[in-house]
């Protein structure tokens, strides 16, 4: 339990940190979001996120792409690819919140 | 007498400095990935215990396993580009290389000469000497279009052959390594959109690859290449109303039972029971969500499925004689793969969310073993190195 705490504190810090002006999301589900993106954006597009089936989604790969058209694919998917629709599972702000944190560096899942 | 004494003391001496690996077989063993550390560990299905951790494989998420054919070796390809020989019986890395930016998969040859290796980055295949690694044919996935490729569904086939799809150019090559420092290329052009992985049938005659972009597989025969890449269980596609795909299915676990194959439907919750003989539907089972794999028990009788996110915690168990779902588990969050043992009285399946391996009786359904790991995913067993295709 005391493990658990502790690791939720230094996620929550890390991505206070870094993702200092995203939308407020509880350090519970940023790091269920950390988990969500590291394993199952990343059966696609790699577990580091430097591309799969589906491009890199590092900032390297994403830093001229517009913030809105990258939520845009997040809830909305991107029609005749297989990246699905996420709307169901994942709020605008927590879109938004995503990817900030991948133009900036996805924080790690441990 | 005395000289002959202290020189084999000397050797004792020597082999107990080295720490000699016990005496063994491996054929009970086995190999799951650690996808997020970059680990596998050794696994030995007798006694239900992890033998070993071995680290520094990269990264290793959706990697897989082909075992050499004394099952004493395996390769472990990484999603990195990574190439690493693992022996299973020092429980060290024999050898590792970095042969690609991004791969997705790999395959053996039959004699266990040749590792062959999927690359999505630069887009092709690399054909590696199975005992020192040294790269011995460079197969670049350029397609009609002028484009390389995405390289997906490589497997090996009878007749020193490694088949493999073209993700982006929509082709199917056939590589004849007869000459293994020059490949001879067969490729069929324009087999359909997006194939997205490939399998080939347990007997080794048809390797099918599915897609993404239409509907159904593109079916080729390997007895008889001149009747081309065929259309097949078109029903397979996803028609009207689809549902989006959050995680794409697998092909490498269709369940071939002998004359039927089992398949997840692409984006639908169903599973298709389908005609290994002509390749048409039989039956279409409503499942608990989008299967991933469909893994057939060594004898046929059951297929253990499990789903894509969100219904990952789910296992089902499909009986084919009476064609329903005769058992519903919920093994834990994320299960990622299962593995039957190669007469099929243990199932292993990884659970990735709770880092462990449960392993399962298929008679009773019982949960017979826990084992701990960091988030797991493929399970492969050695005796994978005696299966075609694998």
């Amino acid at each position: 339990m005391r493990k658990f705490l502790t690791v939720g504190i230094m996620i929550a810090t890390t991505s206070t940190a870094a993702l200092a002006d995203s939308p407020h999301l509880s350090p519970e589900r940023q790091s269920e979001l950390i988990r969500l993106v590291r394993q199952d954006c990343g059966s696609c597009h790699g577990m580091r996120l430097t591309g799969g089936l589906g491009p890199a989604l590092t900032p390297e790969a994403l830093k001229d792409k517009p913030a809105a058209a990258l939520i845009n694919t997040i809830l909305r998917g991107r029609p005749g690819t297989p990246m699905p629709p996420w709307n169901t599972f994942l709020s605008e702000s927590e879109a938004t919140w995503i990817v900030d944190g991948l133009q900036k560096g996805f924080p790690d899942a441990r | 007498m005395r000289a002959s004494t202290s020189f084999l003391l000397l050797i004792l001496g020597a082999l107990a400095g080295c720490a000699a690996p016990q005496l063994r077989g491996t054929g009970d063993l086995g190999v799951v990935i650690e996808r997020a550390t970059g680990s596998v560990q050794i696994l030995d299905t007798t006694h239900h215990t992890s033998l070993a951790r071995v680290e520094g494989l990269g990264d290793l998420s959706h990697a897989s396993i082909s075992y050499s054919r004394d099952e004493r070796y395996a390769y472990v390809f990484g999603r990195d580009g990574g190439l690493t020989k693992v022996d299973l019986i020092t429980q060290h890395i024999d050898r590792r290389i970095m042969q690609a930016g991004n791969s997705i998969g790999g395959a053996i040859s039959p004699d266990g000469k040749l590792v062959a290796v999927a690359n999505y980055e630069p887009g092709g295949v690399k054909v590696f000497d199975a005992n020192d690694l040294s790269l011995v044919a460079d197969i670049p996935a350029v397609g009609a279009n002028g484009k390389r490729s995405k390289v997906v569904g490589l497997v090996d086939a009878p007749g020193h052959r490694f088949v493999f799809s073209l993700y982006d150019a929509g082709e199917i090559w056939v590589a004849d390594m007869h000459d293994p420092k020059n490949p001879v290329l067969h490729k069929f052009l324009d087999i359909g959109k997006e194939p997205y992985d490939g399998m080939i049938t347990s007997d080794g005659r048809h390797y099918a690859a599915g897609l993404f972009g239409e509907d159904g597989v593109a079916l080729l025969d390997l007895w008889n290449l001149d009747a081309g890449v065929k259309r097949a269980l078109v029903e397979f596609g996803r028609h009207g109303e689809k549902l989006p795909v959050y995680k794409m299915p697998h092909m490498e676990g269709w369940a071939a039972t002998g004359n039927q194959v089992v398949l997840p439907a692409v984006g639908r919750h169903e599973v298709i029971i389908a005609d290994q003989n002509g390749w048409k539907e039989i039956a279409r089972i409503p499942v608990a969500g989008q299967a991933v794999f469909a893994v057939a028990r060594p004898d046929g009788r059951q297929v253990w499925i499990n789903f894509a996110f969100p219904d990952n915690e789910t296992v089902q168990v499909l009986d084919l004689p009476s064609r329903s779902i005769v058992k519903t588990l919920k093994p834990g969050k994320g299960v990622l793969h299962l593995e039957f043992s190669p007469r099929g009285e243990q199932i292993w399946l990884s659970v990735r969310d709770e880092n462990r391996i449960e392993i399962y009786d298929p008679d009773t359904f019982a949960r017979i073993g826990t084992l701990s790991a960091e988030s797991p995913s493929g399970i492969f067993f050695t005796a994978r190195a005696h299966r075609i295709g694998q």
